[in-house]
């Protein structure tokens, strides 16, 4: 046979190239410039497309699929304003570590840079947002091109893709490249994924000689795989330490636990805040002293020595300066630590730790998430107790959108495993929440996925109820609704002399009939006595389901770090605020 | 604020130099020289040579961003890693007569530099070494009629028998 018989064309080579690396689902939006994929799509029953409603939503819904699932989430949009919208989902995939690789169609190689119709300057607009990205000019260097994406989007540090595919090279044809079979060396980007020994040793040391010591673990635990989550939650078993998540990584040690402490940072525990500002030993496995975790830098636990372990050595010094550091993946670092604490057993000083306990305790009873029970009026915090209560156990899956609705959902849901929870941590996307939903009900079918969301965020992408009809996905929308953009509102309130500059949301959907008008189920809640059923009606049925739980319009989300403060300085309540902020924190976001 | 001399190793591909660049600005480094071009056709792969300045905590967060960009090979910094050698190049054009054009001359003499066009009223003077000479150089031209100035900014290498 003659090269160009056997040849196929580009994009049934990229079909290809996806099935061979273990690609199910792809979320996407036609248009001219990928109309040969869509073809090829058509013609074949191995991979399954999601046909979103905005390209944004189609990124979210990749990232929602890759958290739950710990595999790459696949994208395909078209040119120009399909890779535009994507931008969104793409820096947010950026911002959190969330495998993606996202295929953009692309005017033919010879009208690029000619203003064609739907051209966009996609690998230029998306170069600052991405990993990585290509743009591919010819097919012989597709399949090749394609299975290099993937090695980059999910291997070190994770993060999403971008292949910017040209209609020609789609059209033109070429012999498939099967993917390497030995993942060999890529020839520039080789992350470090095993820890010195060296700093093993001195990591165990400074960790066995401390007396306040504190573990703050991170997304790159769960970014790490189930295994890391495993091997921390025995490490901090093993010390006794305490323990507290960032936002991104909650669910990476049980939150039953008793050596949990709680979520730290902004709207963090008191306990795990304050023992952030008073260890003597802190431990960060793959989290990044995030502004929202530090606070004022000047003033972020000021007493200790501090070890961080993350497998990007651009994270490490960037806000905080730290006395020890370990590059390489958290699975493997966790693995050495556990080995060597073992192999060790050193003697820990049980008396200061004793201490160090009795003082995390009497934090822990100031009781900082507690709240005014109304009998009138649904608290949000009551609401989420709640719905906690009714899901607890069973097998789920917690989406949010961004706002006040999500630091209560972080607060007073419980995480006992990794991959349950999906959250726009980084870029604080609204919008996020719903889309990503679809993508895990994608992933877990049989699944309970909620997403908590507020009335403001969940119109940013309320066209995907046409996907979750279209493919009768039955995920749930617990909406509390409080007609406001509550933090904002909170912000406006502690900052700008409660000016509610925008922030009331005027003309509200009436959210029962708009689920109904897509062939969902819309529900509604006013008052705590009913909550219950509410709550077990929208888990019983087996649709998409907008509960829509109209909540106290005043309610503020406490514990919180005002800008420009440190970790004890914390308002515990609304009486707590007079005065607090201070001027270089009014610039602050 | 020391200034830093990095040289970086790169892939030879479309988009390289604005990923770099982009870097900088994005998240707002300083970039006071920068020269670019392909050393090795064979593997095809470009060095650049990058002057920045900045505390210790930016220079370091500096080079591990650059070394976390896909087509980065390596990241040198060669003001940290021992004694180096930087040359920069300038084309330096002076537009006199009589006295001025007379001691123009004698100055690039006295530089090292070369003509490498001259006119009945002009010459183009090719000079060479560390940004100081040349700045000096160039300075020294202002006064003697100096109309036009192209600089190559600088490139770097590191003493002994080590490669990047």
């Amino acid at each position: 046979m003659k090269p160009e018989e056997s040849a196929t064309t580009g994009a049934d080579l990229l079909v290809k190239a996806l099935i061979d690396e273990d690609v199910e689902v792809v979320f996407g939006y036609p248009g001219g410039a990928v109309l040969p994929i869509y073809d090829s799509l058509f013609k074949q029953n191995r991979l399954r497309h999601i046909l979103v409603r905005h390209e944004q939503a189609a990124v979210h819904a990749a990232e929602g699929y890759a958290r739950s699932t710990g595999k790459v989430g696949v994208v395909l949009v078209t040119s120009g304003p399909g890779a535009t919208n994507a931008v969104t989902g793409l820096t947010d995939a950026l911002m959190d570590s969330i495998p993606i690789v996202c295929l953009t169609g692309q005017v033919p190689t010879h009208l690029i840079g000619n203003d064609a119709f739907q051209e966009a300057d996609t690998t230029g607009i998306t170069r600052p947002c991405t990993k990585h990205n290509y743009l591919v000019k010819a097919v012989d260097a597709l399949a090749r091109t394609v299975h290099e994406a993937f090695y980059v989007a999910r291997s070190g540090r994770p993060g999403p893709v971008v292949i910017d595919l040209p209609k020609d090279v789609l059209m033109n044809k070429h012999d498939y490249v099967a993917p390497p079979k030995v993942v060999s060396e890529h020839k520039s980007y080789r992350p470090q994924m095993k820890p010195d020994p060296k700093k093993i040793a001195q990591a165990l040391e400074m960790i066995a000689h401390a007396k306040r010591p504190v573990f703050y673990a991170g997304g790159g635990v769960i970014n790490s795989g189930p295994k890391a989550s495993k091997l921390l939650t025995q490490l901090v078993h093993l010390t006794g330490y305490p323990i507290t998540n960032t936002l991104m990584g909650l669910g990476s040690f049980p939150a039953s636990d008793k050596q949990f402490l709680g979520m730290l940072g902004m709207h963090g525990t008191y306990e795990a805040n304050l023992a952030m500002h008073g260890c003597d030993v802190m431990i960060n496995i793959g989290a990044r002293f995030d502004d929202r975790i530090t606070g004022n830098i000047a003033k972020f636990s000021p007493g200790s020595k501090k070890i961080h372990v993350d497998i990007d050595p651009s994270s490490i010094n960037k806000n905080v300066h730290v006395d020890l550091a370990v590059v390489g993946d958290a699975t493997l670092v966790l693995e050495e630590l556990v080995k060597g604490w073992k192999a060790k057993q050193p003697k820990v000083d049980q008396k200061a730790l004793k201490a160090w306990w009795a003082q995390i305790e009497q934090w822990r009873a100031r009781n900082c998430l507690a709240y005014k029970i109304d009998k009138e009026t649904i608290k949000p915090q009551y609401a989420l107790e709640r719905l906690y209560h009714h899901i607890k156990n069973r097998d789920h899956y917690i989406t949010t959108e961004v706002g006040q609705h999500q630091m209560w959902a972080a607060q007073f849901l419980k995480f006992e495993q990794p991959n349950r929870w999906m959250t726009s941590g980084g870029l604080g996307t609204m919008g996020y929440g719903f889309p990503a939903a679809v993508g895990v009900q994608i992933a877990h079918p049989d699944a309970l996925v909620i997403d908590v969301a507020g009335e403001a965020s969940i119109l940013m992408n309320i066209q995907e109820l046409s996907t979750v009809a279209q493919y009768r996905l039955p995920v749930k929308i617990f909406i509390l609704n409080n007609q406001y953009m509550g933090m904002v509102r909170q912000w406006q309130e502690l900052l700008h002399g409660s000016r509610y500059s925008e922030s009331y949301m005027e003309s509200l959907p009436d959210f029962v009939k708009l689920a109904e008008a897509f062939g969902a189920r819309g529900l509604r809640c006013h008052e705590p006595a009913k909550l219950d059923d509410t709550i077990k009606e929208m888990i019983a049925l087996p649709h998409p389901v907008i509960v829509d739980v109209i909540v106290d319009q005043k309610e503020n989300c406490f514990p919180m770090i005002p800008s420009g403060a440190a970790h004890n300085e914390m308002l515990l309540g609304p009486d707590d605020k007079a005065g607090k902020v201070s001027e270089e924190g009014m610039v602050l976001v | 604020m020391v200034a830093h001399t990095i040289s970086v190793l790169v892939a030879n591909e479309p988009g390289i130099l604005a990923r770099v660049v982009g870097l900088f600005s994005g998240r707002g480094y300083n970039i006071e020289s920068l020269t670019v071009a392909e050393t090795d056709a064979k593997q095809s792969l470009s060095r650049i040579t990058i002057v920045t300045k900045g505390t210790p905590m930016i220079i370091e967060q500096i080079k591990a961003q650059l070394d976390r960009l896909v087509p980065v090979y390596r990241v040198r910094d060669l003001t940290v890693e021992g004694p180096h050698i930087e040359r920069e190049l300038a084309l330096v054009k002076v537009r006199s007569t009589g006295e001025k054009r007379v001691e123009a001359l004698r100055l690039a003499d006295v530089f090292r530099a070369k003509v490498i066009d001259a006119k009945a009223d002009s010459f183009v003077f090719e000079v060479t070494g560390n940004s100081d000479k040349v700045q000096t150089f160039v300075g020294l031209m202002e006064s003697l009629g100096l109309v036009d100035v192209g600089r190559t900014g600088i490139v770097a290498m590191s003493r002994g028998g080590e490669a990047l």
